[in-house]
């Protein structure tokens, strides 16, 4: 945010810390154990994805670091300051799930309301609330009700409330629920304006397209825990090396797919053969089996694995299960 | 015809609706309940009325006239103010201090027995210019039904307790200090005490047949009967000024619903996931709710002051002659009105909750306290109950304020109990809120 207003003031706040530090974080609702002792880390300007199904505890994290849980143990530090303290809230930007904004206050009309909760007003309010405006391209709708906007543009003034005091770490709880591919797009280049800006963003999804392309790190997260955290590409390796995936469908008695796939130590997804092989070599000696086991192959595809495939091999279920 | 399967689906829809359910059911049985009790039951006590009795006269006939009100059952008469800390034993009203006690509201009416009334009480020959003064019923016409009640009750009193009695009694004193009447004296006085049997004879049966006679309302004479009784209105105000009550009465209910729709606006919020996004600012739990106070107050008081103008413009309500009183009275309901409808709203969790609770509670409240009904009609169990609303307090207030044209100072209690409502409400409603502040 190089071209953004002064920041709003804060409460010292220690920018030699780190963003964010998560130490073995708590949180029970009841039975559930919606956050199972998760500690994590973010360096300045990196972009962290949270990537896990509905209900994997991602939102609770999310919350806890925003201050709005207290959890049952462990701490959170937004640069140093405890989650929820005023330094810490001042210097965290949260773009929640929900659409929270107010239906009958224009644009403009909530990003200055928002603006003042942070203290912001003047020239520096005006200012922020022009550079929220333009980074959501939501200028020529600034005086149109927040009800009458279309889906897309109401997730863009969502997510720039949650900046308009133009914050040093941003949290944002699944942007594009519900929004179609085209605002999605648009989404996505703010997200990747704001990256190349430097802010340092917790980005959570089950959209493994979405990790991929705005995340540098991602932390897998099921059943309130990091199942695993690193770049795509380590991610990728430390669950299948440098083999491939192999997708294959056939024509051919059921039960004999099954006993085939089995004995080649695949698995059968949606009538869908899959394996990993190291070698491209190996697609051939696959099929003349398939063939030998009175299978007639159909359709076949060759792939890297991504992270849906690392969140499967990890945890043995889809990831929109 | 498919119509089975429709009742069906509402039957179902209706049994998981609970708040509608609970208004169909309660708030039906809670009216019918408080009317019948206000207007027919009364089975806790029978609705009493206040009467200031002032015996200037202490004659036999005005003292026998005052333990024969006494006794009555359905007045309660005075003859001092309340005992206070600093005063053990207040002096007795004088037909000055009762006047001003009915125009400050202590009682609907004041009964004065003037000096000489004893010596010719009975007025069955006033039109000869015979009998003595008249009683004075001073009444505060604020209160339409108390006078005539009382009056009505001053005939039948004077009709069981004294006339006959006086009347022979003086018959046979004039007889032994005059040394006897002339056959023509005697006479006339068999005549008149055959027209005094008349007229009792009349009185009762009149009374037996519960009839009553509204066209005596507001007359000078209140009562043609016995005795005498001058009605007098002591408020020098015209019944354009009992606009004022009405526009509290109903202002106040309005207000109630206002408030309690307004502070809605935060349960739409904690749905959204607003509160949760204003709470991660620089705003606190506490100030998001006093915001909120603030805003219904000023919203309900604008929602007064534009009734009151109403009031002034239409009915020629004496409004600008009471600004400092209307603007104390009217901040201070606001503010109470507010701070509930800030707690009805933290008691829910959704819109149709609070819909259905707000109504319940709001018109009984309004019922009770004086909307709907003039309390002073009420039981006096009621009446107390009644003192349990905002409705009572600030109905009082503007009455006191556009009715007495009492001072901004008389204003304390009304001003104290409605401020500490206020605060009470909203420090509850403040540990209500805590549900939405963390998880």
């Amino acid at each position: 945010m190089s071209s953004s207003p002064a920041h709003a003031q804060a409460a010292p706040l220690s920018f030699n810390s780190l963003p964010l530090q998560v130490t073995t974080l708590v949180k029970r609702f009841g039975q559930v154990t919606a956050v199972d002792g998760i500690s994590l880390e973010q360096r300045v300007g990196e972009c962290l994805g949270l990537l896990g199904p509905n209900g994997a505890g991602k939102s609770t994290l999310i919350r806890a670091i925003a201050g709005r849980v207290i959890p049952d143990s462990g701490q959170v530090a937004v640069f140093g300051a405890p989650a929820g303290s005023p330094a810490a809230r001042a210097a965290l930007g949260w773009v929640p799930q929900e659409l929270a904004i107010y239906p009958r206050l224009s644009a403009t009309e909530n990003l200055r309301s928002f603006g003042r909760y942070y203290g912001l007003s003047g020239k520096p309010l005006e200012k922020a609330v022009d550079w929220c405006l333009h980074w959501a391209a939501l200028e020529d709708r600034a005086g149109e009700l927040a009800r009458n906007l279309s889906g897309g543009m109401r997730r863009r003034l969502n997510m720039a409330a949650g900046l308009i005091h133009q914050p040093r770490l941003v949290l944002m709880d699944e942007p594009t629920v519900g929004v179609d591919p085209q605002s999605r797009n648009r989404i996505f280049e703010m997200i990747e304006a704001l990256r190349a800006s430097g802010t340092t963003i917790i980005y959570t999804t089950h959209y493994m397209e979405e990790a991929e392309r705005l995340c540098d790190r991602i932390a897998i997260v099921d059943h309130g825990r990091i199942i695993a955290l690193d770049t795509k590409e380590a991610l990728v390796h430390a669950s299948f090396g440098s083999r491939s995936q192999v997708f294959a469908r056939f024509d051919g008695a059921p039960a004999a797919l099954v006993a085939w796939v089995a004995q080649r130590s695949g698995r059968l997804v949606d009538a869908t053969a899959e394996f990993t092989i190291e070698h491209p070599a190996e697609i051939a000696v696959l099929l003349d089996s398939a063939s030998a086991a009175g299978l007639q192959l159909v359709d076949l595809s060759l792939r890297r694995p991504n992270l849906e495939s690392v969140f499967l091999n990890l945890t043995g279920r889809e990831l929109r299960d | 015809m498919l119509i089975f399967p429709i009742v069906r689906t509402a039957l179902v829809a209706l049994r998981r609706d609970r708040p509608s359910l609970a208004l169909s059911f309660i708030l039906p049985i809670a009216f019918f309940y408080i009317f019948a009790v206000i207007i027919g039951g009364r089975h806790d006590s029978q609705s009493k009325i206040s009467v200031i009795l002032v015996d200037q006269d202490r004659s036999q006939a005005s003292i026998q006239l005052s333990q024969a009100l006494q006794r009555e059952e359905a007045l309660t008469v005075t003859t001092h103010p309340s005992s206070k800390p600093k005063q053990a034993h207040p002096p007795d009203y004088t037909a000055a201090t009762a006047e001003d006690a009915v125009k400050a509201g202590d009682a609907p009416v004041a009964l004065i027995i003037p000096r000489g009334w004893g010596v010719n009480p009975i007025a069955f020959n006033s039109a000869a210019g015979q009998s003595g003064p008249a009683l004075q019923l001073l009444n505060d016409q604020s209160d339409t039904i108390a006078p005539q009640m009382v009056a009505g009750l001053l005939q039948k009193t004077a009709m069981t307790a004294m006339p006959l009695t006086m009347a022979e009694q003086g018959m046979k004193y004039a007889a032994q200090y005059i040394g006897g009447f002339t056959p023509a004296q005697r006479a006339l006085m068999d005549s008149n005490m055959a027209r005094l049997r008349q007229l009792e004879a009349q009185q009762a049966s009149a009374a037996s047949s519960n009839s009553t006679n509204p066209s005596a309302a507001g007359s000078s004479a209140a009562a043609g009967g016995l005795i005498a009784v001058q009605l007098r209105p002591v408020m020098g105000k015209n019944t354009h000024d009992m606009i004022s009550f009405y526009a509290a009465a109903i202002g106040v209910m309005f207000l109630l619903f206002t408030a309690s729709g307004s502070s809605g606006a935060l349960l739409d919020e904690a749905e959204s996931g607003t509160i949760d996004r204003v709470l991660s600012s620089r705003i606190t739990m506490t100030s998001l709710l006093a915001g909120k106070l603030v805003f219904n107050t000023l919203l309900a008081f604008t929602q007064l002051t534009v009734m009151f103008l109403w009031a002034w413009s239409v009915f020629h309500l004496d409004f600008f002659s009471h600004i400092p009183g209307f603007v104390v009275m009217g901040l201070c309901t606001a503010l109470a009105v507010a701070a509930f409808g800030l707690l009805l709203a933290s008691l829910c969790h959704t819109r149709a909750q609070l819909g259905a609770l707000s109504t319940l509670i709001i018109l009984v409240m309004s019922s009770i306290g004086g909307s709907m009904f003039p309390r002073f009609l009420m039981p006096p169990a009621m009446q107390k109950a009644g003192l349990f609303t905002i409705n009572a307090w600030a109905i009082d207030g503007f009455t006191k304020v556009f009715w007495r044209d009492l001072p901004v100072s008389a204003l304390w209690p009304q001003v104290g109990v409605l401020l500490a409502a206020a605060i009470v409400l909203f420090l509850v409603a403040r540990r209500i809120a805590r549900r939405w502040e963390y998880a």
